[in-house]
């Protein structure tokens, strides 16, 4: 898994956000555009691109999207 | 046994409670929410919601003289009602035995309530093609109702923009009119039985004094009095499983995924839908999106989009359609109907 790939398929799932405020390091589920549909989004991305399983745990622990592309990826 | 029932759906009609919850009341009472941007995902414009004085009988009642009406049938040929709903009208008597009452069925005929979400209708098609085949039923009609509005929070935006409330009639013959049922393939796992509930005001739980709506550790709101939706959960349930779920109906009736003129699943909202859709590889015009107009209804969503697709001439005569529910429980099932 390649993280800027990662990072670049999560800001895609953002419709309002300027997709270069979106960094690494951005707490994702403090931006104001976050809700429970782009929660799903992200979780079909990850199933799409990666055929990796996304759970309610992994939101809930990862902070960061690199929080979230490390739980990802060691899956 | 032979390979295939005698059991046919002959006839579709659904009904629902005149109140309208639009976008824009939606808006209204969450001014922070961008609800049409949301929507226009979800693919809901409008859902109805009972009054207060409406009940799930008063819904099963209008779709059943629904289809009286609109198929010319006469009540008195009816021998069996399988009514399906989570929201009864008390815990006891069946509220079946409300609406046998008002639709004037003979008092030959048996009536029950099944207990099923969004597999219901499918479950309720299983139940009723197992009374024919046995030759304990003849004419049986099934009934899906759901008055899901009165589990919710008046707060919680979520599940209020998704659920609707509606009823659906449909008569099961061994008439073979109209759509036979193939095999049915069900499935359960009560693991997922948190992740979707209403864990108040039944036997274990008495309904609390707590007013509030709270918000888990995942995010999701709640209040234990009204109905709890874990949507992550829930969409990964259904990515894991609809798939398999689809293969093994297909396998089970011997047909091939191109060999299906329609699809209608569960009608849960526009984007869980699409994404199925997709990974299944279902080409777009043979896949079925009808809920813009009531939102997701429960079980019966699959017989509220199947009447569009009849009046829409999306089925006739030779379709082959597959029908697939999942959802709380977890429970799913599906079928192949062969018009």
């Amino acid at each position: 898994m390649d993280k800027n790939h990662f990072l670049q398929s999560f800001a895609e799932q953002f419709d309002d956000t300027d997709p270069s405020t979106i960094t690494l390091e951005t707490h994702f589920k403090e931006m104001e555009e976050w809700s429970s549909m782009v929660a799903l989004m992200i979780i079909a991305m990850v199933d799409e691109q990666y055929s990796k399983k996304i759970t309610g745990a992994d939101l809930r622990e990862a902070n960061t999207i690199e929080q979230l592309f490390e739980r990802v990826s060691s899956k | 046994m032979p390979e295939y029932s005698n059991a046919h759906v002959a006839a579709i009609a659904y009904h629902l409670p005149s109140t309208e919850l639009t976008n824009e009341q939606l808006n209204a009472d969450f001014p922070e929410w961008s609800v049409d941007k949301i929507m226009n995902k979800v693919g809901i414009s409008v859902r109805r919601v009972v009054a207060e004085n409406e009940f799930t009988s008063d819904l099963a009642v209008a779709a059943a003289q629904n289809l009286f009406q609109q198929y010319n049938l006469n009540p008195a040929d009816i021998d069996f009602l399988l009514l399906c709903t989570q929201s009864p009208d008390y815990f006891l008597p069946t509220t079946a035995c409300l609406v046998h009452e008002r639709l004037h069925l003979t008092p030959s005929s048996g009536a029950i309530d099944i207990n099923q979400g969004c597999s219901g209708f499918v479950y309720g098609l299983s139940l009723a093609k197992g009374l024919i085949a046995s030759g304990d039923a003849t004419n049986v009609l099934l009934i899906t109702a759901e008055t899901y509005s009165r589990f919710l929070h008046p707060k919680d935006k979520g599940n209020r923009s998704i659920f609707g409330d509606a009823s659906a009639a449909v008569l099961v013959t061994s008439n073979p009119i109209g759509g036979r049922i193939n095999k049915v393939v069900l499935g359960t796992d009560g693991k997922g039985a948190k992740n979707l509930i209403v864990k108040n005001g039944a036997m274990r739980f008495p309904k609390s004094g707590d007013q509030a709506l709270h918000e888990d550790e995942d995010g999701n709101l709640f209040n234990d009095n009204c109905l709890y939706m874990n949507g992550s959960e829930i969409f990964n349930f259904t990515i894991e499983s609809v798939p398999d779920l689809v293969r093994e109906i297909l396998e089970r009736n011997h047909l091939q995924q191109e060999e299906i003129d329609l699809f209608v699943f569960h009608q849960a909202n526009r984007f869980m839908l699409e994404y199925l859709r997709k990974k299944i590889k279902i080409p777009a015009e043979k896949f079925l999106i009808y809920m813009e107009h009531c939102g997701n209804t429960v079980s019966s969503t699959i017989p509220i989009a199947m009447k569009h697709a009849l009046q829409e001439k999306k089925i006739k005569a030779g379709s082959k359609v597959m029908i697939v529910g999942f959802g709380v429980g977890y429970s799913w099932g599906g079928t192949i109907l062969q018009f």
